[in-house]
């Protein structure tokens, strides 16, 4: 272009500054009362409202005391004003949200002991900390009948308190109005179409945004406490998307995934196929202890002899490596490390399905990939190819990093030279393996994924790997060790990943803490800084 | 005129001057009387110069809120390039209130002439009139006098030859008090349920159709020809007390009382006189109890409160109660207060929206409790109760229903405490399991 | 115990005049789609043309189907959850069939005062309903309660299917039922 652009400066919104509950605090104008509270550090107790979602203003939780206004506001639909003075925690203020609760409460059932919400639910939170102390009720409670939605949700109407975020989310955010409010006053429901079930594939959101144990998910009925949980960041493995995800184990069981927010992926959001797709982390058929040749047969044996074994077997040899896409970047980047020294290339699959967009969200979708770190692979020189063993020659050193080899017939592993196993378990057609070695997957272990959008994020470890088995970037730095690289010893997944920052431009610079639990575009990616 | 008894001269009918007249209904009978006149004029005005006269005669909304109207049109930004709208509120289901119904059946074409003024005065061309879907004689006439209009070249594309555009729909209700307010309206109109909305944003600036809408009643529309013929000194001048209530007014008188019926007096009239002379007093043997003026959501009047009254916006809340619809409810000594409070709070009940929890679960509580207590199993604790959820509900909703079914709690309790009290014997309560909906 | 706040549109005898089995014939055929067609330039939305289309089936088949909101939805753009959540919004699309006559007696304050019960309770021992809500066994007469018609003055005010009559005392209700038919 011949002309000079014009700078534009980005357009700076209006700043207005207020004080909540003493404490002052300045936000872009339009900003809501509640969402500058959560900027003060003060949360103000509210049932309808959400970030992901339009504003209600019906729950009336919200309702704070504004200085020279002559009624309560409902934070989440007022707009913070230069000036303001705001008393969440006042007389008037703490009055009316205890007469909502004690409201809410009168017809609520106490389920607690067997409702699912408990120790998550916030109608026991709120009601803890500032609800009334007795209720004033002497007339029965209405009673409703439990519903099946369909799908995975279950609606037990009976402890509904009615704040439409489920009907919000269905109509607004997965444009798909299967729910709807019915009838009027105290006899509101909620309520589907009959044969309309509400299988949409974001569906299980509506668990989530459910503040009390109204809608529950038939998949984790009953299965375990809040407080058993145990929760650890990580990335849903079951698209390319990168959902940000808290794998939730009890026990070390995976019990239930559910989403983490991150507003540059999935807002707050993960769909039904990934949310429920956990049960094989938790396979038994798991490799957990190194195995060795020994003959006809393979035993049992310590990792260091294991080690000996694979080095032996792919020693001289090309090597191939068939990837899984699921591996993380450390994992991959040293087998493609040990590629290199043996002078040869690796290939991976990626199962594919229907994609399934939410569409009130920008770019985030169900996606046709369904492998977590297909980018990754990608991007560590590894070939995308419907045939896991796409550019092995004959005698290569075939090394199956956590692949089943879908598809691939027994005589074409015979034209291999040797074959070493490193993954979770043991493929029936490797069964003539010089050595498997036994790796944690990615609920055992730390590391990052590539999303489709070149966007590296951390998972992290929510529950020891299986018997002896170990990190597939551990064992493979031994192995690499092993070959002769004084340089490959590696004890800390963060140093493998400062490692493939230095190796790779794509990765310069980036660490986990910079990567927090937000992730960062690798640079020279769409939408890279 | 106290419609259907014979006009009383102590009233004005300016409005009401041809309730029960057969021949004012349609086009031709209208004409005879200057109907359309009065559009004719306005529509040689600037619509800012009809603002002026309506801001300048002091009219205020007659559905209830009593806002002045002038003011309310001005609110109108004249050229935006967006569509505005007017909606004519004649979903009239306060209880206590008929006034609407009887200008629309009779003279339909004042209610026409009234909508196509303010349509052209705060520069919309679509105008919906929300009747409820119960006035099934006002759905027929009104429908009928827009198609003798239409027919006439009096709405439409050209309206009375001026090229200006005025359309002008009926939208048929059915059945939801609380489509009367005014934003729930909108929604109503819209295709949803009848919910209100959050303000701001206000329906001048996001209204129907997220438009720039106002929303007027249908007396305070039918008011307006009048305006416009006789001027805004005329309407000013109709004023017995205080000059911020001005114009002359129909109060629907109902229940317990010799003469019910519609009777238009100015503003600021003896409530008194109006009570025992022109409506005729309490029904033979029986004496007054107490009075709601202004529709059932505004707070119960004793007798003494109802005789020191001076009938206009400020007369009425001097006297501890609200003008409100005009609606004016008469109890007898023959009532249980706590039996109609109780009717009250059911049929708030049943009215709400659901959207908002103190009024979802507290008119229903509220219900129960007051049957309770009228069937005599109330217990001592029970009033507090009442007067604790009347102060959850009230300034702290979407909507002003809650409060409406707080008020005759709170007012009837603080009046008529002994007749509550009477039907309390009990001290404990013994709850019974959970009934099934 | 006190009476339960009635749900909107009434649950009523499930019996009165539908023909079980037989398929759902569309509204919106003929003369009917003409009257939606003229709907749709009335309004700026396909949305804000569902009371009016409700009403249209109302008036046609007496009462909102299930199958008839799933063709609303179809016509109009909608979904049947959503048009459900409307129609059962409103008290007077009804849900269930009733009865040739759906008679609606008024009983709210202004009425309850002049004796509004006594005419509702009239009308249920002279149609032969006995219970509110309930269609009579010829399949005639469904008496329910509604709240203010807004004739307060004419107390007690009674609907009958659309038809309004004013000033009903119990006297008069042997007179007003012999006119119906």
């Amino acid at each position: 272009m011949a002309t000079t652009a014009q700078p534009t400066a980005p357009s700076t919104p209006k700043m207005v500054t207020l004080t909540i509950e003493g404490r002052q605090v300045t936000v872009p104008e339009g900003t809501s009362i509640l969402e500058a509270g959560k900027r003060a550090g003060i949360l103000i107790p509210h049932y309808c409202y959400h970030p992901g979602l339009p504003v209600a203003g019906v729950c009336r939780m919200c309702l704070v005391e504004v200085e020279k206004a002559p009624k309560l506001a409902p934070s989440c639909a007022t707009a913070a004003a230069d000036g303001q003075v705001v008393h969440v925690h006042s007389e008037k203020a703490r009055a009316a949200r205890e007469g909502v609760l004690e409201m809410l409460l009168i017809n609520h059932p106490l389920d607690c002991p067997i409702c699912d919400q408990a120790g998550e639910c916030e109608l026991q939170d709120y009601t803890y900390q500032e609800g009334p102390k007795e209720l004033h009720l002497k007339d029965p409670k209405r009673f409703h009948p439990a519903e099946d939605f369909g799908g995975d949700i279950l609606y037990v109407t009976n402890r509904c308190i009615l704040c439409t975020r489920c009907v919000r989310f269905m109509d607004d955010v997965a444009h798909d109005t299967v729910l709807n409010v019915e009838e009027r006053g105290d006899r509101a429901v909620i309520g589907v179409f009959e044969g309309k079930e509400v299988t949409n594939p974001w569906a299980g959101n509506i668990v989530d945004l459910c503040p009390v144990g109204a809608l529950l998910s038939k998949d984790f009925l009953n299965k375990a406490r809040a407080w058993e949980i145990d929760r650890a960041p990580s990335i849903c493995p079951g698209c390319s998307q990168g959902c940000n995800i808290m794998l939730e184990t009890r026990d070390n069981a995976v019990v239930r995934l559910q989403p983490r927010p991150n507003d540059e992926v999935n807002k707050y959001f993960m769909c039904d196929h990934g949310r429920l797709d956990y049960r094989w982390i938790d396979r038994t058929d798991r490799v957990q202890f190194p195995l060795v040749r020994d003959g006809q047969s393979l035993v049992a044996t310590d990792w260091d002899p294991a080690i000996a074994a694979a080095s032996k077997a792919i020693a001289g040899k090309r090597i191939f490596v068939a990837a899984s896409p699921n591996l993380s970047n450390e994992s991959l980047f040293l087998l493609s490390e040990l590629m290199r020294a043996g002078n040869g290339t690796g290939a991976f699959t990626v199962p594919t399905g229907p994609e399934a967009p939410l569409p009130g969200v920008e770019d985030l979708s169900l996606r046709a990939d369904r492998a977590a770190n297909g980018r990754g692979a990608e991007t560590l020189g590894f070939r995308r190819s419907a045939n896991p063993l796409d550019g092995m020659n004959d005698g290569d050193a075939l090394i199956i990093a956590d692949c089943e080899l879908d598809g691939i017939a027994p005589e074409q592993l015979a034209r291999t030279g040797s074959v070493v196993v490193i993954g979770t378990t043991f493929p029936q057609i490797a069964r003539m393996a010089s050595a498997v070695l036994p790796t944690a997957n990615f609920a055992e272990d730390e590391g990052t994924f590539t999303n489709l959008r070149g966007r590296v994020q951390r998972f992290t470890q929510a529950r020891p790997a299986p018997g002896v088995a170990r990190p597939m970037w551990w064992v493979l730095s031994d192995l690499l060790t092993a070959t002769g690289r004084t340089d490959a010893t590696f004890f800390l997944a963060s140093d493998v990943f400062a490692a493939l920052g230095k190796s790779h431009p794509a990765f310069a610079g980036m660490t986990y803490d910079s990567l927090g639990l937000r992730g960062a575009i690798m640079a020279g990616a769409e939408g890279a800084r | 005129m106290g419609y259907p008894n014979p006009v009383s001269p102590q009233e004005t009918p300016v409005l009401s001057q041809y309730f029960g007249n057969q021949e004012t209904i349609s086009l031709d009978g209208w004409r005879k009387v200057g109907g359309y006149a009065a559009l004719q004029k306005a529509l040689g005005m600037t619509p800012a110069e009809i603002v002026d006269v309506v801001k300048a005669s002091g009219l205020r909304g007659r559905g209830g809120a009593g806002f002045p109207t002038g003011v309310k049109w001005s609110f109108m930004k004249p050229g935006d390039g967006r569509p505005h709208y007017l909606c004519c509120n004649a979903d009239e289901s306060e209880p206590g209130t008929f006034k609407d119904r009887e200008i629309m059946r009779w003279t339909p074409h004042a209610l026409v002439e009234g909508c196509a003024i303010g349509s052209y005065a705060i520069g919309a061309e679509t105008c919906y009139i929300y009747i409820r879907g119960e006035f099934t004689e006002p759905l027929l006439r009104v429908r009928q006098a827009i198609k003798e209009a239409y027919d006439a070249g009096i709405l439409g594309a050209n309206a009375m030859g001026t090229g200006k555009r005025i359309d002008i729909i009926v939208h048929k209700g059915a059945g939801a008090y609380i489509c009367g307010e005014e934003t729930a309206l909108m929604n109503s109109i819209e295709g949803r349920r009848g919910n209100p909305r959050i303000k701001p944003p206000f329906p001048a600036v996001s209204g129907l159709f997220a438009q720039p809408t106002t929303i007027n009643n249908v007396e305070t529309l039918a008011a307006v020809p009048h305006i416009i013929n006789r001027g805004a000194d005329w309407y000013k001048s109709m004023c017995l007390s205080n000059p911020k209530s001005t114009g002359s007014k129909l109060f629907s008188v109902c229940g317990n009382i010799a003469r019910p019926g519609n009777y238009e007096v100015v503003l600021g009239f003896s409530f008194k006189e109006f009570l025992y002379d022109l409506c005729g007093g309490p029904p033979k043997g029986r004496s007054f109890k107490a009075v709601i003026p202004g529709g059932i959501s505004v707070p119960i009047q004793t007798m003494e409160e109802a005789e020191a009254t001076k009938m206009d916006y400020e007369g009425f809340i001097e006297q501890g109660s609200m003008l409100g619809s005009g609606g004016v409810i008469v109890f007898d000594d023959q009532q249980s207060m706590v039996k109609q409070i109780a009717r009250a709070a059911r049929f708030f009940a049943h009215e709400s929206c659901a959207q908002c929890t103190q009024c979802r679960e507290g008119t229903a509580w509220t219900t129960r409790i007051l049957e309770r207590i009228r069937d005599g199993e109330g217990t001592a604790e029970d009033l507090d109760t009442l007067l604790l959820i009347a102060d959850n509900m009230t300034g702290k909703t979407i909507c002003v229903l809650s409060d409406s079914c707080a008020t005759p709690v709170v007012s009837g309790i603080k009046k008529f405490r002994s007749e509550f009290e009477a039907l309390i014997k009990k001290t404990t309560f013994h709850p019974v399991t959970a009934a099934v909906a | 115990m006190t009476a339960a706040i009635p749900r909107n549109g009434h649950d009523g005898n499930q019996d009165g005049g539908h023909e079980h089995g037989a398929p759902y014939q569309p509204v919106f055929v003929g003369a009917r789609r003409q009257e939606l067609d003229e709907l749709f330039t009335k309004y700026p939305t396909k949305m804000a043309c569902l009371l009016p289309a409700l009403w249209i089936v109302q008036d046609e088949r007496g009462w909102v189907s299930e199958e008839a909101m799933a063709e609303v939805a179809d016509v109009l753009e909608l979904t049947p959850a959503y048009v459900k959540g409307v129609v059962t919004f409103y008290t007077m699309y009804n849900q269930h069939p009733v009865g040739k006559y759906l008679i609606q007696v008024c009983t709210t304050s202004p009425c309850n005062v002049c004796g509004a019960e006594n005419v509702v309770g009239a009308f249920l021992q002279q149609t032969g309903c006995g219970e509110l809500g309930v269609t009579s066994a010829d399949g005639k007469y469904t008496v329910i309660e509604v709240e203010c018609l807004g004739a307060c003055g004419f107390a007690t005010p009674v609907m009958i299917n659309e038809g309004f009559v004013e000033s009903v005392t119990p006297e008069k209700v042997p007179q007003i039922l012999a006119g119906l038919d």
